[in-house]
């Protein structure tokens, strides 16, 4: 890359090159968090269970 | 028994079978695997879409490669992983097995996704179509439905452990499709280009290319590595929810 202006625009092809990119992005976040969260919820289940034992 | 592990060297292998340590295993293992991955993918990043020069036929349209590479091959790495788990909780009865398959079937179905998605993006403007019925696009969309089927099925049973074994057989009846992917583009005549990263001896790669291109590769691989150690965690407490030592780490 030569200059921002050309990073932005991908040398013409950013209609194509950024969507690629954030969907990649949504992907790997969704990837990321979604495990934690389920394991998350699960212990809070484990717990309700115990203390209404 | 235990005598008989020890002599053999597999009493390691034998623990991954008690709940509380796999689980406990996975966990310490998730920040060994997200922090190198969040590095290397900031650095191919950089590389791919700053630092490595333009294609001389695809201008700056091909940088979609560094995304779309990492993810076809998680696509095909993450069913591999799926199919060897649910062999060894098939053949072995080994419980755990089944869930780390269950784990890993979310997380490949995303990159297969992925794969598919940066392809149609990728082929746009290079082949003028987002799709066609290709051998390597119409496999890596029966990959994809592989992992629905494997997903679906295994929620399909009253008892998990009757899923479990239903999945896996799918899970190993479908391994078919992966030599089929991967030469896909040697076999017929396919729109999709051939293997450019490791060919024979060497690459056929700029190395401007090929370092960020490699990064992305191991970045992605370890960020898969990460988000499976954290889904094992959940589908192992899930699974043992009732035990005393889920209790205790809940």
């Amino acid at each position: 890359m030569s200059s921002f202006n050309e990073f932005l625009t991908m040398g013409g092809y950013a209609a194509y090159v950024w969507p690629a990119y954030a969907i990649a992005a949504v992907v790997v976040l969704v990837n990321l968090f979604a495990p934690g969260r389920r394991l998350k919820r699960i212990k809070d289940g484990i717990r309700r269970r115990k203390g209404a034992a | 028994m235990a005598a008989l592990n020890n002599k053999y060297g597999w009493a390691w292998f034998h623990r991954f079978a008690s709940p509380p340590y796999l689980y406990r295993v996975a966990g310490l293992l998730v920040p060994w695997f997200a922090w190198p991955a969040a590095a290397l993918i900031a650095v191919g990043l950089y590389g791919g879409l700053w630092s490595s020069p333009p294609d001389y036929q695809q201008g700056d349209g091909f940088r979609i490669i560094y995304i779309h590479v990492p993810s076809a091959y998680l696509s095909m790495m993450g069913y591999a992983i799926l199919a060897v788990a649910s062999a060894v909780g098939l053949v072995w009865r080994m419980k755990l097995a089944h869930a780390v398959a269950a784990a890993a079937a979310p997380l490949g179905a995303s990159f297969t996704f992925l794969a598919l998605v940066t392809g149609a993006l990728w082929g746009k403007p290079m082949w003028g179509t987002f799709w066609v019925w290709d051998a390597r696009l119409t496999s890596e969309l029966i990959l994809l439905f592989l992992y629905f089927g494997f997903i679906a099925l295994r929620r399909a049973y009253e008892d998990p452990r009757s899923g479990d074994r239903a999945a896996a057989v799918l899970a190993l009846v479908g391994v078919v499709n992966l030599p089929i992917i991967h030469y896909s583009v040697v076999w017929w005549n396919s729109l999709h280009q051939g293997a450019t990263v490791f060919v024979g001896q060497g690459s056929d790669i700029a190395p401007g290319m090929l370092w960020p291109l490699l990064c992305m590769i191991f970045g992605f691989t370890l960020l898969f590595a990460a988000c499976l150690a954290r889904s094992v965690q959940a589908e192992v407490l899930e699974r043992e929810r009732g035990a005393a030592w889920a209790a205790e780490v809940a």
